[in-house]
């Protein structure tokens, strides 16, 4: 296109004294990287990686920078890199957020960034942990539809109100940045964690199923939704925008009166 | 040749690690973590009780507590008014001693049903679980107890 390379020639026109770095739009970032390799020691240690990157990208590509061009022993996950794969949530300054959905500039790149990983779950190297834990949970709450009888001929309709009740749980990307950031969850594994809890939301009050009554049996358990402090960690942490905590609150409800 | 071999087995020597590909470090696994073989639903409605119990306790609490503090220690002269006679005077009452004894089972129930969701988040071994639950709940049984007794039995003429 020719419009970009317009603007170049006009800036450089200006006579900066320092051309190609007075306006760059690139500036000098540390990422401060938890490293882990169970194959050099026993012991996690942060690394600070020091690059010159524009703010406006994101963290997801400072770590490929990293990656690519510093150092090829970076482990980390991530498939689709556009926010829907729900791969690469990592604790970014302190906060649970997907790598490839964080701009630079949006979390204070004047300071070291903190990148480790999620917590609550082993980690195996670096910034990938150990995910069993967290689909073993999802698993519980039989995350599919279930019905009786015979099979229609056709799909099941829905109306849009019926589709309107659980559209907030639809979003879900399991990427597990709400159950880590859940101290319920750090504290004892066994909790459901609010991912198990908000894909079983998505089905208990969806007209369609009618496994409804035994996915509240299952989170009545002690494990279960009683074990919510809400703490409202997992909707500050959910990179979809979930209302995760008033999910959770709502299966509550629901085995209440339910019961009464 | 000696030397080497007990300093190895002490710990790293330094620059070299003990760990390699075919050796790896151990990695920090989370307490109870979940497995296929975690055990299903007991089908009880114990915890939906308790946390129920909690809501409407606390609400009942907020009435009764408050109203425990403003009459002992803010109305009619404060906490000096507090003494012997005055505890005499008002259990004579049979609305004081159920106020009395309410709270008392009330406090007692929520704070221990608060104290075990605390030893459920934060205990980690089965053992120690199981010992803090049961001193919290002998101390509770005591002081439930204790109090019952004190308010069914006080006799105003015990000196």
């Amino acid at each position: 296109m020719a419009t970009p390379t317009l603007d170049k020639a006009e800036k450089s026109g200006k006579g900066a004294p320092e051309p190609g770095f007075a306006d760059s739009p690139y500036i000098k970032v540390t990422f401060r990287i938890r490293r882990f390799n169970p194959e050099v020691s026993e012991d996690a240690q942060w690394q600070d990686f020091e690059l010159e990157i524009d703010p406006k990208e994101r963290v997801l590509d400072a770590l490929h920078k990293i990656k690519w061009d510093q150092d090829g022993t970076l482990t980390f996950r991530r498939s689709c890199a556009h926010g829907i794969c729900g791969s690469d949530a990592m604790r970014i300054n302190g906060k649970n957020r997907l790598a490839c959905k964080t701009l630079i500039k949006d979390i204070n790149p004047h300071k070291p960034i903190t990148v480790e990983a999620i917590k609550g779950l082993t980690v195996l190297k670096d910034l990938i942990v150990d995910m069993d834990p967290f689909f073993q949970a999802y698993r519980d709450v039989m995350p599919f539809l279930i019905t009786k009888g015979n099979e229609p001929t056709r799909e099941r309709l829905q109306s849009a109100e019926d589709r309107e009740r659980f559209d907030d749980t639809t979003k879900c990307i399991l990427c597990a940045a709400c159950t880590s950031s859940c101290p319920v969850f750090w504290n004892d594994g066994q909790y459901f964690g609010p991912a198990a809890i908000v894909n079983a939301h998505r089905f208990i009050f969806d007209s369609r199923d009618e496994g409804g009554e035994q996915r509240l049996e299952i989170l009545n358990d002690k494990d279960g939704v009683w074990r919510c402090r809400t703490t409202f960690n997992c909707t500050d942490a959910c990179p979809r925008g979930i209302e995760v905590t008033k999910a959770i609150q709502e299966v509550k409800r629901a085995l209440i009166t339910r019961r009464y | 040749m000696s030397a080497e071999t007990s300093s190895a087995g002490v710990g790293p020597v330094e620059g070299v690690s003990l760990y390699d590909v075919d050796n790896p470090a151990p990695v920090i696994e989370p307490p109870r973590k979940r497995t296929s073989k975690t055990p299903r639903t007991t089908r009880t409605n114990f915890e939906l009780y308790g946390w129920l119990f909690m809501r409407l306790s606390g609400i009942v609490l907020v009435v009764l507590v408050l109203g425990h503090l403003l009459i002992q220690l803010v109305l009619d002269g404060g906490v000096s008014k507090i003494g012997f006679a005055f505890v005499a005077g008002r259990w004579a009452s049979p609305f004081w001693q159920a106020w009395d004894l309410i709270m008392l089972w009330l406090a007692m129930l929520h704070g221990a049903n608060g104290l075990r969701t605390v030893i459920n988040d934060y205990a980690e071994k089965p053992k120690t679980r199981f010992w803090l639950k049961n001193l919290l709940y002998t101390a509770t049984v005591f002081t439930v107890l204790l109090g019952t007794l004190v308010i069914f039995t006080f006799d105003p003429n015990i000196r």
